[in-house]
C-alpha cells in the first residue's frame, strides 16, 4: 500500500483546502453534491431542486446575515431573533391593514417595521449589556417571551382587515395570511429567469447582495472595525477609548432591524404571513446556518453566511426529496424534521470552537 | 528519652528532613531555576526571601508537585525526605508524604466552622446501621473526636480561635490561622510551607502567626516561610535563603545578617558592575507636565492609596516598589481602567479621571502590563492591533468620503504604518497579517509599544515592559523606549518591577510603598537605598 506516500504528497493542496475551508463544512459539502448527483437517478428532477435551493436561500439568507453584526459585537450569537421578526410581522399586518398592495405594501412593511425594530432592539441591547457573559441563554428567552406576549397580541389588537382576521368572529388575526395580491413574490419577479424547470428569484438575490454589502461595507468603517474589537476583547476596545456598551448596542439594534426586514423578504418568497408560534421555529435554523458556515461565537463574514445558508437550505431540502424517491414513501415531513435539527445539534456542537 | 529515640534522633540529626539536590527548572527554554540546593532539619524554620520572579514560588510548586510543573517538563535534580528521593506525581503525593502548604489565597469553605474546615474529608467517623449495611459512605461523622482533633490542632499553634465559628464569620486572621491548623491535624505533617501568610493580616494577627511558627518549630516541624516583611523572617527565622534570578544567592543564619544586608542580596545585581544609566539627566528646572495629587485607585491586589507625584516634561521616570504595593495601580487608574478619584493636571489642564477617552484625547498612551488581557487584540492582525487605537482615536488610517459621513478604513496606509514599525522595532513575523497571538512574548511586547508609539502620544506610560520576555528583547524594548523619548521629546513613565531595569533607563525612579510614594531618587542612587524605601511601608 502506498498510501501514505500519495496522502503526504496530495496534502500540499489538499491540506490547504482542508485548513482554508474546514473538514466540516468539506464534509458537509461532499454530502450535499451527493445528494445532487443522486438526484436525477432516483428520479427526483435536478433543476428542480437546484431552483429550490436557490430560492429557499434567496428566503432565508437575510435572516443569517443578521446574525453577523451580534457576533462581531461579542454578543454571540442571536438566539433573540424572534424579537426583530416580530417587528417585521408588526410591519407586514399593519401594511396590509392600512390598505397598502402589490410592491407598496412591502416597502410600507419595511419602513413600518423599522422603528419597532429599533425600539425592541435597544432594550433588547440593553438587557444584554447589563448580562455579559450570558447573552445567547437570556436572547433564548427573550426570544421565547416574546413570541408568547405576541401571542396574546394579536388576538387583542384591533386588526380589521377581512383578509387576515378570523372568519367568524371578525377579530384576531388568523395564523397564515396569504400574500396574494399584497407583495407575494415581488422582488423573486424582478428580472426573474425561467429557464425550463431552472427558476432564478434574481431580485431576491439582488436585495440580499446590497444588505450583505451594506454590512461588509459597514464591517469596514471606523465604527465597524470598533465593533469588532469590541468582540474581540472588549478590555482593548476600552483601553482604546471605545464605549463598548454602545457598540453593542448598535450591533444589537442592526441585528434586530435585519431580522425584521429578513422576514419580510422570507414572507414574500413563500408567499404567506405566518404569525403566532412561527417566529419561535426561525432562529435555530438561522443559527445553525452561520455555524455551518464556519462562523464561531466572535467571528463571522459575510461568506460564511453565503456557504452556510447554501449548505444547510441544501441539505434540508435536498434530504427529503431524494430519501423518499429512493424509498417510495412520503415520509418527507418526518425526514425534514431529523435532518434540519440534526443540523441545527451537530452546528450547536461547533459553537464552542470559537469561544477563546 | 529511651535509648532508641536517642539514636532515632541522633540519625535524624544526620539526614536532614529535607535536601534539594541541583533543582533545575525551566519554562520552554527560559532558565527560571538553576541549581537550587537546599536543606533543612526538623524544627528548622528558615526565611525565603527574594523579588519577585525570583523564583520562589516555581521553587515551592516543585517541592509540592504541582501539577503545573510536570505540564511544562518537570524539573532536574532530585528531593529527598529523610534521605530517600521522592518524585511527586501531584500534591497528594506530596501531602502523603508530610508536606503541606498554605497559599495566600485561602481555600475554605465560608459556610461550614473552623472544625468542619480543618477536618473536610479527614473526619472521625461512627459506624451505624445504614453504613453496615451500604458501606462506609454512610458512616456518621463523629462530632466529638472531631472537635477533639481540632481543638489539638489549634492548640499546636498557640492561638486561641473558636472551633465552632463559622468562617464567613472571621476575622481574616483567624481564616488564616484555620488553614494552617487544617495542615497541622495532618498528623504526617513534617514540613509546612508558608507563602506569605501575614500579607493580608494585621501586625497584631501576624505577630500571633510567628509566635504559632515559633510553636510548632518547638514540636519539630520544619517550616519555610516566604514573606516580604523582612524583619518577620529576622524575629523567627533559623536561618535565611536569598533567591534572585533563579539561583540562591546568599544563605545566612539569621542572627548574623540585617535587613539592609538581605535587602542587597535580594535586589542589587553585581552593585559593582551594574551601574545606573550612563547619562542620567536632571529635569529640575523643566516644567511639570503631569501632576497627581492624592491619586486613589481601587485596582485588585494593587489598592493605591494617597499618591502624589510630579512628572517633569522630557524625562523618563521610573516607577518602583514590590508586588501588590500600588505601583500599577497608578498607571491603570489614570487611564480609566480601574475606578479611581483624586486629581489629575497635565499641561495645565485638569484630566477627568475613569474616562478612558479623555485620558487618550489628551495624547496619554498607555502599555498595559496585561498584554493578552488588555494590551492586545489576540485574533486579529498586527495591521489592526497597532492602527486601532490611532484609528478610533485621533482619525488616522481613515479615507472620508460623503463629506466625512463613512469613515473607510484605509488597508494601504494601516500596512504601510505597521511595516515601519515592524522595520523599526524588529518584530519578528511573517507578515503584518500575522494574528497577535501567534507573535513570542518579546514581540507581542514590541506590538504593544508601537501601538503606543502610532498614537504619537505626549505622555506615555509603560507598565512592566519587560515582564515574561527573554533579555535579549528587554534590550530592546528598553532601547526603543529610550529612543523614543529622547527623539520624539516624550515623557516616559515606566513602572516596572525590576529595579536594575529602571536605573538602567530612567533619570528619577519614585518607589511605590504601601500604596504611597515612598520616596523619589535619582536613578544613580544605590540599590540599597532603592531596597530601603521599597520596605519601608510595606502593608
Amino acid at each position: 500500500m502506498n498510501e501514505k506516500a500519495i496522502n503526504k504528497k496530495e496534502k500540499s493542496w489538499f491540506g490547504k483546502l482542508v485548513e482554508s475551508y474546514g473538514l466540516p463544512r468539506l464534509i458537509i459539502t461532499a454530502f450535499l453534491l451527493l445528494l445532487l448527483i443522486l438526484a436525477p437517478f432516483v428520479g427526483a428532477d435536478l433543476p428542480t431542486q437546484v431552483s429550490n435551493i436557490i430560492a429557499r436561500f434567496s428566503w432565508n439568507g437575510i435572516l443569517v446575515l443578521a446574525m453577523v453584526p451580534m457576533v462581531h459585537s461579542g454578543c454571540g450569537l442571536n438566539f433573540g431573533l424572534p424579537l426583530g421578526i416580530i417587528s417585521g410581522l408588526l410591519g407586514a399586518t399593519m401594511s396590509i391593514e392600512f390598505g397598502f398592495t402589490g410592491p407598496l405594501s412591502f416597502v410600507m412593511a419595511i419602513l413600518i417595521a423599522t422603528p419597532f425594530a429599533l425600539v425592541l432592539g435597544t432594550v433588547y441591547g440593553w438587557l444584554l449589556n447589563k448580562i455579559k457573559g450570558g447573552e445567547m441563554m437570556i436572547a433564548t428567552y427573550v426570544g421565547f417571551s416574546s413570541v408568547s406576549l405576541m401571542c396574546m397580541m394579536w388576538l387583542i389588537l384591533p386588526y380589521k382587515s377581512p383578509n387576515m382576521v378570523w372568519g367568524l368572529s371578525g377579530k384576531g388575526l388568523r395564523t397564515t395570511i396569504s400574500l396574494e395580491g399584497y407583495y407575494n413574490e415581488v422582488l423573486a419577479n424582478f428580472l426573474r429567469i425561467r429557464i425550463g424547470n431552472l427558476d432564478i428569484p434574481v431580485g431576491t438575490l439582488l436585495f440580499f447582495t446590497v444588505l450583505a454589502l451594506g454590512i461588509w461595507a459597514f464591517l469596514h468603517t471606523k465604527t465597524g472595525t470598533a465593533m469588532t474589537a469590541v468582540g474581540s476583547n472588549p478590555t482593548f476596545a476600552r483601553a482604546a477609548g471605545i464605549n463598548v456598551d454602545k457598540m453593542r448596542l448598535l450591533s444589537v439594534v442592526m441585528s434586530t432591524w435585519l431580522a425584521a426586514v429578513g422576514i419580510l423578504v422570507y414572507e414574500q418568497g413563500f408567499g404567506f404571513v405566518q404569525l403566532y408560534m412561527a417566529p419561535f421555529y426561525m432562529a435555530l435554523p438561522a443559527v445553525s446556518a452561520i455555524l455551518i458556515g464556519g462562523a464561531t461565537v466572535n467571528k463571522a463574514t459575510i461568506m460564511n453566511v453565503i456557504i452556510g445558508t447554501i449548505l444547510f437550505q441544501g441539505i434540508v431540502t435536498m434530504t427529503p426529496t431524494v430519501m423518499n424517491n429512493m424509498i417510495h414513501m412520503d415520509m418527507s415531513e418526518v425526514i425534514r424534521i431529523i435532518v434540519s435539527n440534526g443540523m441545527i445539534l451537530y452546528a450547536l456542537t461547533r459553537k464552542t470552537e470559537g469561544a477563546k | 528519652m529511651t535509648a532508641f529515640r536517642k539514636v532515632w534522633y541522633m540519625n535524624m540529626e544526620n539526614t536532614p528532613l529535607l535536601e534539594m539536590r541541583n533543582i533545575k527548572k525551566d519554562f520552554f527554554g527560559n532558565q527560571v531555576l538553576s541549581d537550587i540546593n537546599l536543606t533543612l532539619r526538623e524544627g528548622e524554620v528558615i526565611g525565603l526571601v527574594g523579588e519577585n520572579g525570583a523564583g520562589k514560588s516555581t521553587l515551592m510548586r516543585i517541592l509540592f508537585g504541582a501539577n503545573m510543573i510536570r505540564e511544562t517538563g518537570g524539573y532536574g535534580g532530585e528531593i529527598l525526605l529523610n534521605g530517600e528521593v521522592q518524585k511527586f506525581e501531584s500534591p497528594f503525593d506530596a501531602i502523603e508524604a508530610g508536606i503541606g502548604m498554605v497559599h495566600q489565597e485561602f481555600s475554605l469553605i465560608p459556610g461550614f466552622t473552623t472544625t468542619e474546615n480543618i477536618l473536610l474529608n479527614r473526619e472521625p467517623k461512627k459506624k451505624n446501621l445504614i453504613s453496615e449495611i451500604f458501606g462506609e459512605r454512610m458512616n456518621t461523622l463523629n462530632r466529638g473526636e472531631m472537635e477533639k482533633k481540632a481543638a489539638d490542632a489549634i492548640e499546636m499553634m498557640g492561638v486561641n480561635i473558636d472551633p465552632k465559628m463559622v468562617i464567613s464569620d472571621m476575622p481574616v486572621g483567624h481564616k488564616q490561622f484555620t488553614e494552617i491548623a487544617r495542615e497541622l491535624s495532618k498528623e504526617q505533617l513534617k514540613l509546612l510551607i508558608l507563602d506569605e501568610p501575614t500579607a493580608v493580616l494585621t501586625e497584631k494577627e501576624a505577630e500571633a502567626l510567628l509566635d504559632a511558627i515559633r510553636g510548632m518549630a518547638k514540636r519539630g516541624i520544619a517550616i519555610i516561610f516566604i514573606t516580604h516583611r523582612l524583619q518577620e523572617i529576622l524575629s523567627v527565622c533559623d536561618r535565611v535563603v536569598v533567591m534572585r534570578d533563579g539561583y540562591i544567592v546568599n544563605e545566612s543564619p539569621a542572627k548574623e545578617t540585617n535587613v539592609g544586608q538581605i535587602t542587597k542580596w535580594m535586589v542589587g545585581r553585581d552593585v559593582k558592575n551594574s551601574g545606573a544609566a550612563l547619562e542620567t539627566r536632571n529635569h529640575e528646572n523643566a516644567r511639570t507636565i503631569l501632576s497627581i495629587e492624592k491619586l486613589w485607585v481601587d485596582m485588585p491586589g494593587e489598592t493605591v492609596r494617597n499618591v502624589n507625584l510630579e512628572v517633569k516634561e522630557g524625562e523618563i521616570l521610573g516607577i518602583g516598589g514590590l508586588a501588590g504595593q500600588g505601583k500599577l495601580g497608578i498607571p491603570n487608574g489614570i487611564m480609566g481602567l480601574y475606578p479611581s478619584g483624586g486629581k489629575i493636571t497635565f499641561d495645565g489642564k485638569d484630566i477627568p479621571l475613569n474616562a478612558p477617552k479623555k485620558c487618550l484625547d489628551s495624547s496619554f498612551a498607555f502599555v498595559s502590563e496585561d498584554r493578552r488581557g488588555v494590551g492586545l487584540l489576540l485574533d486579529e492582525t498586527l495591521e489592526w492591533n497597532i492602527a486601532f487605537p490611532a484609528m478610533q482615536i485621533q482619525n488616522k488610517f481613515l479615507k472620508n468620503y460623503l463629506g466625512g459621513l463613512i469613515k473607510w478604513r484605509d488597508e494601504k496606509a494601516i500596512k504601510v504604518v505597521t511595516d515601519q514599525y515592524i522595520k523599526e522595532l524588529a518584530i519578528k513575523c511573517t507578515s503584518s497579517k500575522q494574528k497577535a497571538k501567534e507573535l513570542s512574548g518579546g514581540n507581542q511586547q514590541k506590538v504593544c509599544l508601537a501601538k503606543a508609539f502610532a498614537l504619537e502620544p505626549r505622555l506615555l506610560f509603560v507598565s512592566e515592559p519587560t515582564r515574561g520576555i527573554d533579555v535579549g528583547a528587554k534590550a530592546l524594548v528598553l532601547d526603543a523606549l529610550k529612543k523614543f523619548n529622547r527623539e520624539n521629546g516624550v515623557t516616559v513613565v515606566i513602572v516596572s518591577s525590576e529595579l536594575e531595569e529602571l536605573r538602567q533607563s530612567c533619570d528619577r525612579i519614585a518607589i511605590v510603598s504601601g500604596g504611597k510614594i515612598a520616596g523619589i531618587l535619582p536613578a544613580s542612587s544605590s540599590v540599597e537605598e532603592l531596597g530601603a524605601l521599597m520596605l519601608s511601608q510595606v502593608i
